[in-house]
């Protein structure tokens, strides 16, 4: 396969494509063309994006390993992509509890930053999250040198605050939040276990 | 999200053609009054779901506000029963058998045993009320219930000096109820109010919705409605009714204390630990309407407050 092209003309416009698909039913639900919102549209909004953005998450976070257990090195190519969606769920999702859930009353909006532990933690997710969309590109990555690798290892915390946030929230029912706790265990255990052989074969 | 095709579009009742019918059933019941007044009360209560209620009389006690549609009261549940999530509700209860359906009264009272609910809820006069409720997940709707003062039916249980609360328990059943197999809750589900809120005129027995029989999601075939409180109080299905001397223990107080008090007052000054109650979503407001200042009670405090007086809100939550 001639794959540098391959991947870039006809697999990333692909995974491109399928990445929009959670936005795109948003929309679609928002206006009824796909299905609808239900009884309470801010919240099956919310949720929808929430969920999203803790699923690209875990597939951004799932590509190093694929292409370690691999050897498909061409794999880190969508990486970044996968990561800059995470980062436009979350988005969306913060957007929706700005908007259309607090009706930009900054009052209660500041209040439940500062006094809901699991408000703070998903909001500190979403601007480590912006930290790194921002700086995400081939030129701040050459510009911050050392300090951009530092800056990107945000994600394990941005995902283990994400996670945290989700199993704060639900009122009992914890069932969904431990499946994603239990996909991000393995997916940082993996990386663990990996430094600690290295160490071990080296040292 | 999927919506299962059981109830046809056809089947709703708009708002405009509610509030007609309710309007031409207030003309017609004013005509019958003098019937009604001689005390020709006795409800009869259909078996299946859906089918309409009669004799039915308004209460002085309905809000003037739009009712939300018997689609989204029927379809947005809480009924861990059924489910966690708020559709499984209504699409898990749609098999459950609400008939027949036996009623036990316990405890410190004269009248105890265990009644056919048919039996049970015939010496009363069904009322419509339209409530606001107001459930702890800061969202709200306004339901026409139909049911019957529960202080009626505790004065005919007669209860003794003994009695200081109610205490309620769902059916426990797993074979009918599946979110029952998963431990997410003590089973059975357990409430209780104090005998004072139990005997407020505002407390209902609810066996209907929208002038008809309730449907399983909503708590069939009996279930308690305190207008007052968050919604968890509302306790669904009850099979038992038991006067007590102590405070009972209520299921999700049970679940997390912190979070959930006994007394489930509605208070906007009172947070819940993971999120302010200061304001809630009118659920059908759409997409763009903004939340809404909680009242105070719900905005029945003119009512109840005294029932609370001396009573540290902040600490009795």
């Amino acid at each position: 396969m001639n794959s540098l092209k391959q991947i870039r003309f006809v697999w990333k416009p692909v995974v491109f494509a399928l990445c929009l698909l959670p936005a795109l039913k948003a929309v679609g639900d928002t206006f009824g063309w796909t299905g609808d919102l239900g009884a309470n549209p801010v919240e099956a909004l919310q949720d929808h994006f929430g969920n999203w953005a803790l699923r690209f998450l875990m597939i951004a976070l799932a590509v190093t390993p694929l292409r370690q257990l691999s050897g498909r090195n061409w794999l880190s190519r969508f990486r970044r992509p996968l990561g800059l969606f995470a980062f436009f769920y979350a988005l969306m999702h913060f957007l929706v509890w700005l908007i259309l859930d607090q009706s930009l009353l900054w009052q209660a909006i500041k209040e439940d930053i500062v006094e809901r532990p699991f408000i703070t933690l998903g909001f500190v997710a979403v601007l480590i999250l912006l930290a790194m969309a921002l700086t995400s590109t081939a030129g701040m990555r050459r510009r911050l040198g050392r300090r951009w690798q530092q800056l990107h290892y945000g994600v394990y915390l941005a995902a283990i605050l994400g996670v945290w946030h989700y199993w704060w929230q639900v009122k009992k029912d914890i069932s969904e939040p431990l499946i994603y706790a239990l996909i991000l265990s393995a997916l940082l255990g993996y990386r663990l276990f990996r430094r600690w052989h290295r160490t071990h074969r080296h040292g | 999200m999927q919506r299962t095709g059981k109830i046809r579009p056809s089947e709703i009742t708009s708002e405009s053609n509610y509030l007609n019918r309710r309007r031409f059933l207030e003309s017609g019941l004013l005509a019958g009054a003098s019937l009604l007044a001689g005390g020709a009360n006795s409800a009869s209560l259909p078996a299946s779901a859906g089918t309409k209620l009669t004799g039915i009389v308004q209460s002085k006690f309905s809000t003037s506000e739009a009712a939300n549609s018997f689609e989204d009261i029927s379809t947005y549940n809480n009924f861990y029963e059924f489910g966690t999530g708020k559709a499984d509700p209504h699409e898990n209860a749609q098999d459950f058998q609400a008939r027949p359906w036996t009623l036990e009264v316990a405890g410190h009272a004269e009248h105890t045993g265990r009644y056919q609910l048919e039996d049970f809820i015939k010496p009363y006069t069904l009322e419509e009320r339209i409530y606001r409720m107001r459930c702890v997940e800061a969202w709200s709707m306004v339901i026409p219930w139909v049911g019957i003062p529960l202080a009626a039916i505790i004065k005919k249980t007669a209860p003794t000096s003994n009695a200081k609360f109610v205490r309620f328990e769902t059916l426990n059943d797993p074979q009918q109820m599946p979110g029952q197999r998963s431990r997410v809750l003590q089973w059975p589900y357990r409430e209780g109010l104090t005998m004072a809120e139990a005997m407020h005129p505002l407390t209902l027995m609810a066996v209907g919705l929208y002038g008809q029989v309730l449907p399983n999601q909503n708590g069939a075939p009996l279930r308690l409605v305190v207008p007052w409180k968050y919604g968890f109080k509302g306790i669904k299905s009850i099979v038992k009714i038991e006067f007590v001397e102590k405070m009972p223990e209520t299921t999700w107080n049970m679940s997390a204390p912190h979070e959930y008090g006994f007394y489930a007052n509605v208070n906007p000054n009172v947070a819940h630990p993971r999120w302010s109650q200061a304001r809630e979503r009118r659920i059908g407001s759409g997409l763009f309407a903004s939340k809404q200042e909680t009242l105070m009670f719900n905005g029945y405090a003119e009512q109840v407050a005294s029932l609370y007086e001396g009573l540290d809100l902040k600490r009795n939550f």
